[in-house]
């Protein structure tokens, strides 16, 4: 069992949910988080771009068995990337992942998830 | 000469008052009704921003700026086109066999700066307090297309739609030689806007919803509303306004303008009673944005007929508006045509309500005139009716042919939509560059 956990720009999480989802990745957890990656955010203060420190980013954390972990990432890359590949665009982070429980039925590892 | 006419016009302009009052030309302010003028000028203006969170609150978080700079943005361009050129269509003498107004000396507002009206207030007042409808009516027409639209079409939109709906109506309407000012014996009744604003700007809203389209992934998918504590603040703003908008309407200071704030106060209270009830008895719970609808329908209906009806006529259109206007909203999910803040759903449907239901409530007093005013001293409910239903089916058509023309020729000539992309990414980024909630964790 692996956790994936992907920090992406926020325009983007309609994108990335949808394609998640028609692939039947379902069990998906969106935050909405702040950090500094390498690029430095512009945004708009009364006609002056203004670069933030830190920055508004959306985190996805989808817990999953081994055989989906490339496919996941796979789906991430192609719609998290703005067009060409931009600084920015985030980063992909996969973690093994110790045990699994439901909390409904105390169910453990693999099915549990 | 030409001022004489014009202020005599001016005052004319509400069609139930007596029209002895205007007879006589004062040339120093009343600084009663002055005063109240210039509050209520004041006060719908705050309807606006009242607009803007109203409708800021139910629009995704991606979108709340995008929302509500639609309100504002109205603020800053009918602003001007309204002193440049918008009250000289609306309130000049007769042109092109009564479609518009025109006079070159109210260009930039230019012939007023001595100019006292009738009532005793000075026209720069009037010409200001009639901006300010001018503003709010293409504002509350975004509603219908929220979420989905390039700023910049959107600006040229209000543009157009001012000059080319907004402007002919009022000067239909609301100008002593408007031609539904002056059917049937005393006019068609729109005290404040029944026609002229709720529901050009309803039935323009459905054409432009219809046009463009749902939004991407309505109504597969839930779109909750980001913060409904700002609605409901923006409603509260709305009904406060709203004193401004009906109470002013009399451009008087006196009985009329009383008769006018009562029905506006029960009937906002009723419509709001109405929806608590309706949604009690059907799903067991009121919701708040529930409420807030009920206000709006009940103001709604209540703007074309406060001049003319008594109280009891007053809570019996707020309920029937909340009834009407609920059904009615029921029926987009059926028909699937994405109105996505229901401006057709209250604004129209209680607009149309209003402007045809008043008929039934209208004090003997009025009647009794329009019986005087009648050539052969005949004037009957039914007669009166007929002249609402022909004002009523006159705003309609029209404001459904000239919106479309001007949707169309807006969506070859820019795009009205944004790109599938910017829709996902939301409207505060791809067209403003900015976010409304800074760093909190929202929806």
């Amino acid at each position: 069992m692996k956790m994936i956990t992907a920090i992406i720009q926020p325009d983007k999480l309609d994108e990335v949910s949808e394609a998640l989802i028609k692939k039947d990745i379902t069990r998906i957890t969106v935050g909405r988080v702040t950090g500094h990656g390498q690029k430095v955010e512009e945004d708009l203060y009364r006609g002056q771009e203004v670069g933030i420190d830190l920055s508004p980013k959306i985190r996805i954390d989808i817990a999953c068995n081994d055989d989906y972990v490339e496919e996941i990432c796979q789906i991430i890359m192609a719609t998290a990337r703005h067009e060409g590949g931009k600084l920015g665009d985030g980063k992909i982070f996969i973690s093994s992942l110790e045990d699994c429980i439901r909390i409904r039925t105390g169910e453990r590892g693999s099915p549990a998830i | 000469m030409k001022k004489t006419a014009l202020t005599a016009v001016l005052l004319g302009v509400f069609v139930h008052l007596p029209r002895l009052c205007f007879a006589q030309t004062e040339s120093v302010p009343d600084s009663g009704v002055t005063a109240w003028m210039l509050t209520s000028t004041a006060l719908v203006l705050l309807m606006i921003p009242g607009l803007a969170l109203f409708y800021g609150g139910l629009v995704r978080t991606k979108n709340v700026l995008g929302t509500m700079m639609h309100s504002f943005a109205a603020m800053a361009i009918v602003g001007v086109l309204w002193a440049v050129c918008g009250y000289a269509l609306s309130f000049g003498p007769n042109t092109l066999g009564g479609w518009i107004g025109w006079d070159p000396n109210l260009l930039f507002l230019n012939g007023l700066d001595d100019a006292v009206a009738d009532g005793g207030i000075p026209e720069y007042v009037f010409a200001m307090f009639q901006g300010k409808f001018a503003i709010i009516t293409p504002a509350l027409i975004a509603g219908a297309f929220a979420e989905r639209v390039k700023f910049k079409s959107y600006c040229l939109f209000i543009v157009l739609w001012v000059l080319l709906v907004y402007c002919p109506l009022c000067h239909w309407v609301w100008m002593e030689e408007g031609f539904l000012f002056n059917m049937g014996a005393n006019g068609a009744i729109d005290f404040a806007g029944g026609t002229v604003v709720h529901i050009s700007s309803g039935i323009s809203a459905l054409v432009i919803a219809l046009y463009i389209g749902a939004r991407r992934g309505y109504p597969r998918s839930a779109m909750h509303p980001n913060n409904l504590v700002l609605t409901l603040l923006g409603a509260g703003l709305l009904w406060v306004g709203w004193f401004g908008f009906n109470a002013g309407s009399s451009v008087s200071s006196g009985l009329d303008t009383a008769r006018a704030l009562t029905a506006t106060q029960v009937a906002g209270a009723s419509g709001a009673l109405m929806w608590m009830i309706i949604e009690g008895l059907r799903h067991g719970k009121v919701t708040s944005l529930g409420l807030a609808s009920g206000i709006l329908a009940g103001l709604v209906v209540i703007t074309p007929a406060a001049g003319v009806v008594k109280v009891p006529g007053a809570i019996m259109l707020g309920f029937i508006a909340s009834v009407v206007s609920y059904f009615a909203i029921q029926l987009k999910t059926k028909f699937g045509y994405d109105d996505t803040l229901d401006v057709f759903g209250i604004h129209g449907v209680a607009g149309i309500v209003g402007a045809i239901g008043l008929t039934f409530f209208i004090r003997d007093e009025w009647m009794r005139e329009a019986v005087a005013a009648s050539p052969d001293g005949v004037w009957g409910v039914g007669q009166q009716l007929g002249v609402q239903l022909a004002a009523t089916g006159i705003t309609i058509v029209y404001a459904v042919v000239v919106t479309f023309i001007i949707t169309l020729v807006i969506d070859k000539l820019c795009g009205f939509r944004v790109t599938e992309r910017s829709e996902m990414s939301g409207l505060d980024q791809a067209c403003h560059g900015e976010h409304g909630y800074g760093l909190l964790n929202l929806n």
